[in-house]
């Protein structure tokens, strides 16, 4: 530790930070803006000017920008210095004088840290009195808007955009007072990350322009800590509601997890939650119930409920509540993952070997410091798009090293930017077709997914010779797979990503010994599995079986599904005989989908805005998403909810004893002890701080008396919550609460999201009381697991027919996040991917139509030529909206349509 | 009088070519370095010769270049000619590189030994057209002689030199944005530490000098560093001085270094021309506090300059003379320099054009009286190290001088309404 002296008071500090940062964790309101934690500093602003005395004899000190300046033992700081304070006023007061004085209509008014920093250096009387510089906007897309006027140029949004994210189509034009920061001319932002602008941005240049939609300022938004519903990687998030309508989705710090940033998808993809096509209403038979009498509504479902056999269809994109009141209320035997047998195989095998204990299954902050990465059929891009930012940050920790034989600290954004240049650490990719994470790839093996499970096994041998190896593997081949190996060997923090997006279980097995032959090399290393959905590891940890089982056994009387389109998990015909064998079919879900259509008792189901859950991300983290708002509409609620009271009311208890969410989750655990430790995921329902609750709503929330003054003028009860610790309205706790349990950001002086540094127990590190989320995996040895065998052959084409894969897409793969028109606008359109050999086979070029059988379903693509993909395989994007169901990966017969 | 760096120079003839130069004694002291001194011993001389930079701040040249690691694995270093000259006022490099492109070249080479750089480039003003043919063709001669390319003079030492044209970025001539303007990037500078002799161009070790401070190398090499001190007056060597404004002879000297601003107005520049007064001047170009009469006498050497409170810059003067504004000329000089902020720092982007612009309105008799208390914070605030680099602070000097020396020309535009020389 350092001795600093800050206005003459001593302090313990940690050594190797800079003083910017120190002095925030310190607690000092010290203004800054170009500094960012997760981006370091380039001094570009000026703003957090302090005074640095010699020693405690120097009287007149000097001004240094602290952002600049590292730690040093002894150091005599001054933040309160009056040449200090004058400087950072008039560093505002220069950033004022072009700033439109828009607040009170300006989108980022309440939560805009030019604001916060204005008003904390005392800057409010205009001197400048000249006209302003303006400036022309760009549209840059549905996900973001622009307004340059606003801009204090900061230079965060492309140091974000291009250094931290690797967006090419952001920039900075122009120069003096003139510098114009946008695209080349006006389009869509490109890159994934788009969104995180709207954060990056300390002022209303660049905004949510979805939250524009429907615009509510901060304060008057009802908000709770969430996390996302569309991959596997569970960021955290903040949702916020005004009049029963999500507004917007930020991204909640969680250090371990996303830290500041998320993806484009979760951050636009909520507004499935006010799609106008939501189930609002139980449906009976074709006829809405009567939904005022909620034991009517169950004396219709006692006669299905009581009468014949269930089974229960569950869901990888429901709650591990919701699934475990289906399991709890069918019985274990007649529970099933609602997934096809080869998606429930994979996912088994992805968590017995992150169980066996003898491999690591690294957070995304760790896998963001591997120093050599190698991903084995993975698209993180497009399968788990933050894991691919991470991997960006990743493939700088190699050249990074030398920076500190030149005493170039870490948080020196720029010198370590010029200093390793272009240089990168080593990346290797296994993948069919080119990936986006390519470009910053030191190698890449483009073949098909069975040669990706060969050449991994491959580098396992290599690793270590007890490990499988593979058959008739050729010697160019071979020769990549020692260097990756040797590569391997030679890292501190190896890492090995691969996942179920080939649906390739020998790609697993692979990615297992590799990781396996690095532990036995005493190597720390990380073995990262991307998942297809939010809750694929909590629905697989339930050890069902799959829907093809279910689909085998067909003598129940009545099905109940939950949150499930099963029409996207099969061929429509195979779902369609299924179907029809049942005399009931209870469906809950958000959405009607052609699942619902089939429903004979159809129950709205509460989305993750309108209930709380636990999901289990990939990497065996177990976290707690929070109730936003309680729906006006009192028939959308949680599924658990509706399956937990079909079951007590089977069992003759009425709906006003029924159990709460934390009686579930105490349930579960007795039963599926795997689950230990949900129960301490966030503080139970009664949680209280000094006898309060935790507002979801900020104190100048406004017009809560006023709201319905137009239907009556006494203000209505507002509703309780049961299930959480959490209150619907402003009152309650105004402190900080416990980390799972932090609906929003906000500290006196500090509105805008940067006041998560108070958050911190140091700034840009874990939150106060430790990061949310408990990990389920047992860590230390479980099984004995050896290498696993079972190694394919090698990919051969077979006469007149084609393997086909599937393609995950970012913007249209995900069921749910499509129903934003923003993200519908930027979904991928249906495709057939053909190699060169193939589309010369069938005389087709880029554009021509193909028709694409696969079992009974035909479709009509249009070609993609890519010339990386092998003869015999073909591609077809996952699961748009637009396409038929298939289980992947499917065979196929390509003709060409006579058009 | 000795004059090393113009004794070849005319311009009553074209330059020397390779063989005139070699002639004239041209790349004997390349020759003397490469086979006779080792790195560190030319390190070594340069620093006990005392030359300082030429290009305006005047750091001891070889101290800089020790600090360019000599062990370990280093691939690539690089050495950087300076050679954008856009200083207002300022045209020596001009001269030296029209005059004799082979002694630029041949003390550049002798330079990038010293630091064992194996890649150098000449980044010069866009402007400077035909220094970069005259370069581009003595650079061609170089090659073709065997002085740059693989295996010099048969030592094993190799060079590749490189001209590199700008796009007229004043903020290029600050020596970190040189370095990011050659990488491809945006003119914006980097801060120090890490210095570029560790973290320069593309990451790797740099040095970067001025023109006339490599024009001195090869001197300094044949003739040793105490004949090089023995050169100058107050300082070591000799310096290209400039004038410009209206005195009679406006023009470049080559005198010893510590030439009174008075013999340099009076006595080779001819005095002022007729019907002008001397009013001040900056002594080393636009950047420079203005000095005035009472300082005549100080020696324009780097210590001396500073300590009447100005700068010695690039020792090329700019005279302000009696029908002149000095809120006009200083407007003018402003007007420049807010143009030429790179935008990177808020003090330097959005505070020099707020002073360009009260100038401009006190100029124009719309000046108020508050307006001299904005300029003054103006000066106070863009100091050195408030700003990301030395720009803004170099374009408060001379309005901080001229509100010292000339403030009631300031206060009766304001209090008249009017520009009382328009």
């Amino acid at each position: 530790m350092a001795l600093i002296y800050v206005d003459k008071k001593p302090y313990e500090v940690k050594p190797g930070k800079n003083l910017l940062e120190t002095c925030l964790t310190l607690g000092f309101n010290l203004p800054y803006f170009c500094w960012h934690p997760a981006m370091g500093s380039v001094g570009a602003c000026r703003q957090c000017a302090v005074k640095v005395f010699k020693d405690e004899n120097d009287a007149n000190g000097r001004l240094v920008m602290s952002c600049m300046e590292g730690i040093r033992d002894n150091m005599y700081v001054s933040v309160d210095d009056p040449v200090a304070r004058d400087f950072r006023s008039q560093n505002v007061e220069w950033l004022m004088t072009n700033h439109p004085h828009d607040c009170a209509v300006c989108d980022e008014g309440g939560s805009c840290h030019l604001q916060d920093m204005t008003v904390m250096t005392g800057h409010a009387y205009r001197r400048f009195r000249f006209p302003k510089r303006t400036y022309r906007n760009q549209y840059l897309g549905p996900f973001i808007n622009h307004e340059m006027n606003r801009c204090i140029q900061c230079y965060r949004c492309v140091r974000f955009y291009k250094d931290y994210a690797g967006g090419k189509d952001l920039d900075v034009f122009a120069a003096h007072d003139h510098v114009y920061f946008g695209r080349e001319k006006d389009g869509i932002l490109e890159n994934e990350f788009s969104g995180n602008l709207a954060e990056i941005c300390p002022t209303g240049v660049f905004t949510d322009k979805t939250l524009k939609e429907h615009y509510t300022r901060k304060w008057d938004m009802t908000m709770a800590p969430s996390i996302c519903q569309h991959c596997s990687l569970g960021c955290n998030i903040i949702a916020g509601e005004r009049y029963g309508e999500l507004r917007q989705v930020t991204s909640r710090f969680n250090s371990e997890v996303n830290g500041y940033f998320i993806c484009d998808r979760g951050r636009f993809g909520y507004e499935f939650v006010n799609d106008i096509t939501r189930v609002r209403q139980p449906v009976i038979r074709g006829k809405i119930a009567d939904t005022g009498d909620k034991e009517n509504l169950f004396n219709i479902l006692a006669a299905v409920l009581l009468g014949g056999k269930i089974i229960g269809i569950g869901s990888p994109r429901a709650s591990l509540e919701a699934n475990f009141a289906l399991r709890q209320l069918v019985g274990k035997q007649h529970f099933y993952q609602g997934i096809p047998e080869n998606e429930a195989h994979l996912t088994h095998t992805v968590l017995e070997v992150l169980n066996c204990g003898r491999v690591h299954t690294p957070s995304l902050k760790e896998t963001e410091q591997a120093d050599v990465v190698l991903i084995l059929g993975e698209d993180p891009t497009n399968s788990a798009p933050r894991l691919a930012l991470a991997l960006r940050q990743a493939v700088r920790q190699k050249p990074l090293e030398n920076a500190a034989n030149i005493n170039i600290p870490a948080w020196h954004d720029a010198a370590l930017r010029e200093l390793i240049q272009e240089e990168k650490g080593e990346l290797f990719i296994a993948y069919p077709i080119e990936t986006k994470l390519d470009e910053v790839a030191s190698e890449t093996f483009h073949v098909a997914p069975d040669d990706i499970a060969r050449f991994g096994f491959a580098i396992a041998d290599y690793l270590n010779n007890t490990a499988p190896v593979p058959n008739g593997m050729n010697n160019q081949t071979l020769e990549i797979a020692k260097h990756v190996a040797d590569i391997l060997e030679k890292a501190e923090r190896p890492l090995i990503v691969s996942g179920t997006t080939l649906f390739n279980e020998d790609i697993v097995k692979a990615a297992y010994n590799i990781a396996l032959a690095l532990e036995m090399e005493h190597k720390k290393a990380g073995l990262c599995f991307v998942l297809p959905e939010c809750n694929s590891a909590g629905l697989g940890m339930m050890q069902a079986p799959s829907l093809t089982r279910a689909m085998e056994n067909e003598d129940a009387d009545t099905a109940i599904i939950l949150e499930n389109d099963l029409y996207r998990r099969g061929a429509k015909a195979d779902i369609d005989h299924f179907l029809s064998g049942f005399k009931n079919i209870i469906v809950l879900d958000h959405l009607h989908n052609e699942t619902t259509g089939k429903a004979t008792i159809l129950i709205p189901a509460a989305t993750f805005a309108e209930g709380e859950g636990t999901l289990v991300n990939n990497e065996g983290r177990a976290q707690r998403f929070f109730q936003v708002f309680m729906p006006k509409n009192q028939n959308i609620r949680e599924s658990w909810r509706w399956l937990d009271e079909f079951r007590q009311f089977r069992n003759g208890i009425m709906p006003e004893d029924l159990h709460e969410l934390d009686n579930l989750t105490e349930e579960l655990i007795a039963v599926l002890p795997q689950f230990r430790g949900v129960e301490t995921v966030a503080p139970p329902a009664d949680f209280r701080i000094n006898g309060q609750r935790i507002p979801r709503e900020p104190h100048r929330f406004s017009g809560r008396t006023s709201m319905l003054a137009n239907v009556a003028v006494s203000e209505p009860k507002p509703p309780e919550d049961t299930d959480s610790p959490f209150s619907f309205t402003m009152e309650g706790y105004r402190g900080m609460p416990p980390a799972p349990l932090i609906p929003f950001y906000w500290s006196p002086g500090w509105n805008s999201v940067q006041s998560i540094n108070k958050y911190q127990i140091e700034v840009g590190g874990p939150l106060h009381g430790g990061d949310p989320g408990v990990r389920l995996f047992r860590e230390g040895l479980v099984s004995k697991a050896g290498f696993q065998d079972n190694i394919p052959t090698a990919f051969k084409p077979h006469t007149g027919e084609t393997v086909i894969i599937s393609l995950p897409h970012i913007f249209g793969s995900d069921e749910l996040s499509v129903y934003s028109p923003s993200v519908a606008s930027r979904s991928a359109r249906p495709y057939i991917m053909v190699g060169n050999v193939d589309a010369e086979r069938l005389r087709v070029g880029e554009g021509d139509i193909l028709h694409v059988q696969i079992g009974d379903q035909g479709y009509d693509l249009p070609v993609i030529r890519k010339e990386a993909l092998p003869e015999g395989l073909a591609a077809m994007p996952y699961n748009l909206p637009s396409m038929l169901g298939t289980v992947w990966p499917a065979k196929g017969i390509l003709t060409k349509t006579m058009s | 009088m000795e004059t090393p760096l113009t004794q070849h120079i005319s311009f009553n003839r074209p330059p020397y070519n390779l063989r005139d130069y070699e002639r004239a004694g041209g790349y004997q002291a390349l020759r003397k370095a490469l086979t006779t001194m080792g790195p560190a011993d030319i390190t070594k001389t340069v620093q006990d010769s005392d030359l300082k930079g030429r290009g305006g701040a005047g750091f001891n040249t070889g101290m800089k270049w020790s600090f360019v690691p000599m062990t370990g694995d280093h691939a690539v270093k690089y050495l950087i000619c300076n050679a954008d000259e856009m200083e207002p006022g300022t045209f020596k490099d001009r001269m030296l590189m029209e005059g004799n492109p082979h002694q630029l070249i041949e003390g550049m080479i002798i330079s990038a030994y010293a630091i064992q750089a194996s890649i150098s480039y000449i980044f010069l003003r866009w402007a400077y057209k035909k220094a970069g043919r005259l370069l581009r063709h003595a650079m061609d001669e170089a090659y073709a002689a065997g002085y740059l390319g693989k295996n010099i003079l048969g030592t094993g030492y190799s060079l590749e030199m490189y001209l590199h044209t700008g796009v007229g970025r004043y903020i290029c001539g600050e020596e970190t944005a040189l370095l990011n303007a050659l990488e491809g990037k945006r003119a914006t500078p980097r801060t120090k530490p890490p210095f570029p002799q560790v973290s320069g161009l593309f990451g790797k070790p740099t040095i970067v000098n001025n023109v006339e401070t490599f024009c001195n190398i090869p001197h300094i090499i044949n003739n040793g560093p105490e004949w090089f001190k023995s050169l100058g007056g107050s300082d070591a060597g000799t310096k290209i001085y400039g004038v410009s404004g209206r005195v009679r002879k406006p023009g470049l000297w080559e005198l010893p270094m510590g030439v009174t601003m008075r013999e340099l107005i009076e006595v080779h520049a001819g005095g002022m021309a007729n019907g002008y007064r001397f009013k001040g001047a900056l002594p080393g170009g636009a950047s420079t506090d203005f000095l005035v009469k009472e300082h005549l006498d100080v020696k324009l050497d780097f210590k001396s300059v500073a300590a009447a409170g100005s700068r010695l810059g690039t020792g090329t003067m700019i005279i302000l003379d009696d029908h002149t504004c000095p809120v006009g000329f200083v407007h003018n000089l402003e007007h420049f320099f807010a143009q030429e902020s790179c935008g990177w720092c808020t003090p330097c982007r959005e505070g020099l054009p707020w002073t360009e612009k009260i100038l401009l309105s006190i100029e124009k008799g719309e000046g108020r009286t508050e307006d001299l208390q904005l300029l003054d914070m103006h000066t106070r605030f863009l100091g050195p190290g408030n700003t990301f680099c030395a720009l803004a602070p170099g374009a408060m000097e001379p309005l901080q001088s001229a509100l010292k020396y000339f403030r009631e020309d300031f206060e009766t535009h304001i209090s008249q309404k009017k520009c009382p020389w328009r």
